[in-house]
């Protein structure tokens, strides 16, 4: 066989490298695009909505704390996960997710379904002093978080940057946004409208300061909604094979 | 480009005819054994192809011969775990709390059982083997009970929790913040010197008791009773003992009085499987203080 034409991409840099970078992408595009044609990667099941601005506000300090670093976000269909966590997570419970914070470092336990596991206060507790509640545990104090008002911040940027990726948020929720991140704060506040936009919310005065927004409300309101969105017990098995 | 292959003297090995400024290449070929592992990999590659999902098309994939899932496997090996346990756990089902606590052997699987549930579950408020911690999380291992020390009693907290507005059957009791205007700053101070003089405590100011009495009737016998010892079904805790949710120093009876914390425990009911909060209820039921 006549190799002499290899010759040619050895010896022209440029042209080796437009070759190698179509050889790759041929075998990303393979593995990539059928992910967002096949119909069975995201299982159709009903309950999972955008976070409200407080959850989403709390899903900031999430990634700003680099809370991803020590807790996983995902529990695996394997027996042992299931009978610590509950039901394995679903690729549509993270399909608002913009980044996901699934990760693979269990340092701490994973958190995918610690909605409702806890009250308010025990979060906010262990929050600010995670071996008061937890003797054997390592995680670091964050009782900077009840210092920190986010009752100015701007959410209705957020809210846009994740419509503009795909999440559905609609415009009635946007114009709401600021409304309803104090509301959900707020125990006396008008939480129908909140709740009618955002099922399942946990709503209240969560760190103890009724008349503040906190990063520690916004933490605990996206603590308390993680993996409760999915109803499973409407969820029959055959729906979620892929 | 191969231009002279020829025998290297040194080591009588051919080379490969390249040459670069006068360096040579010999030509050593790949090991045997490791050209026919890469071959192998390549035939285990195509029999994986067929057998497992490998290729992506369009709308869905090739689903493979063994039309494997791993989710599948999943429910499969659940059941079949569940069916290894299912000599204990239909026993479990199908008997009552009395019937489990009556049975030795149903008793110990349910304590063994309902230990792993705790430590996974309700450990991190009650501590590690039900010791409670400070600041609302009561102790159960002992016989003091909030809601109620019978078998049947710890199965409905569990069942519904305390607080938990989700529950419809939740457990709910709320004290009025007695410092919100109810009561003026002084006579808060007072009923507490009282309820302290309740449970045995000594050195308080007798003429601080004796109005703190008054207030106490007029305000806290209807749900603590006349004496202090509490009413189970309205959620009212026992007030002349010595053990105290929120702590028993002066300060923090007046703190409970003048702004009372209200703890919250989550319903178990759909986190967790009937099997798993019977067990745990015969756990907790066994700690020392069941009733």
């Amino acid at each position: 066989m006549n190799w002499s034409w290899h010759g040619r991409i050895e010896k022209n840099s440029i042209l080796m490298l437009v070759l190698v970078l179509i050889t790759v992408s041929i075998g990303g595009l393979v593995e990539i695009v059928p992910l967002y044609t096949i119909e069975s990667t995201i299982e159709r099941v009903e309950g999972v909505r955008p976070y409200s601005p407080l959850e989403l506000a709390g899903r900031n300090i999430y990634i700003r704390e680099g809370c991803y670093t020590c807790h996983s976000q995902q529990i695996r269909p394997f027996r042992d996960e299931i009978e610590r966590y509950g039901h394995y997570s679903l690729a549509a419970e993270s399909m608002y997710d913009h980044p996901f914070q699934w990760g693979s470092k269990r340092t701490g336990p994973d958190l995918a379904r610690v909605g409702g596991k806890y009250s308010n206060d025990w979060h906010v507790a262990h929050l600010v002093e995670p071996k008061a509640l937890v003797p054997e545990s390592i995680m670091p104090p964050y009782p900077a978080l009840l210092e920190r008002n986010i009752g100015s911040n701007d959410m209705v940027g957020d809210l846009l940057a994740n419509r503009a990726v795909g999440v559905p948020y609609t415009d009635e929720m946007i114009e709401n946004a600021m409304a309803d991140l104090r509301a959900q704060a707020d125990p006396d506040g008008d939480h129908e409208a909140l709740l009618a936009r955002y099922p399942k919310a946990a709503v209240g005065d969560f760190d103890g300061q009724p008349g503040r927004v906190t990063e520690m409300d916004a933490m605990v309101a996206y603590l308390q909604i993680l993996g409760r969105m999915v109803d499973f017990e409407k969820v029959q098995p055959a729906d979620l094979v892929q | 480009m191969p231009t002279k292959i020829e025998k290297d003297s040194v080591t009588g090995t051919e080379t490969t005819g390249h040459e670069w400024d006068g360096i040579k290449e010999l030509n050593n070929p790949l090991p045997k054994w490791w050209l026919y592992t890469f071959y192998a990999t390549i035939v285990w590659s195509i029999i994986y192809f067929v057998l497992y999902p490998s290729v992506p098309l369009v709308t869905t994939y090739m689903r493979g011969a063994l039309d494997w899932s791993s989710r599948v496997e999943l429910t499969e090996k659940m059941t079949e775990a569940a069916g290894r346990q299912a000599v204990f756990l239909h026993g479990i089902r199908d008997s009552s709390l009395e019937e489990i606590l009556a049975d030795p052997q149903l008793l110990s699987f349910a304590r063994t059982g309902g230990a792993a549930a705790f430590a996974t579950n309700c450990a991190s408020c009650h501590g590690a083997g039900g010791a409670g911690l400070s600041g609302g999380y009561p102790v159960l291992a002992d016989d003091d009970w909030l809601w109620g020390g019978a078998a049947e009693d710890i199965y409905a907290t569990l069942l519904h929790g305390i607080r938990w507005d989700e529950s419809e059957d939740t457990r709910f009791s709320e004290m009025p913040a007695f410092g919100d205007g109810i009561l003026e700053r002084e006579q808060v101070a007072q009923v507490a010197d009282y309820v302290l003089s309740l449970s045995g405590v000594e050195g308080g100011d007798p003429d601080s008791i004796t109005a703190g009495e008054t207030v106490y009737v007029e305000n806290c016998a209807a749900c603590h009773g006349d004496s202090g010892e509490g009413i189970m079904e309205g959620g009212a805790p026992r007030l002349n003992d010595q053990i105290w949710l929120y702590g028993g120093e002066r300060d923090q009876v007046i703190a409970q009085i003048g702004r009372p914390k209200h703890g919250v425990m989550p319903a178990w009911l759909g986190r967790l499987d009937d099997n798993t909060i019977k067990m745990l209820t015969v756990y907790v039921h066994s700690l020392g203080g069941g009733q």
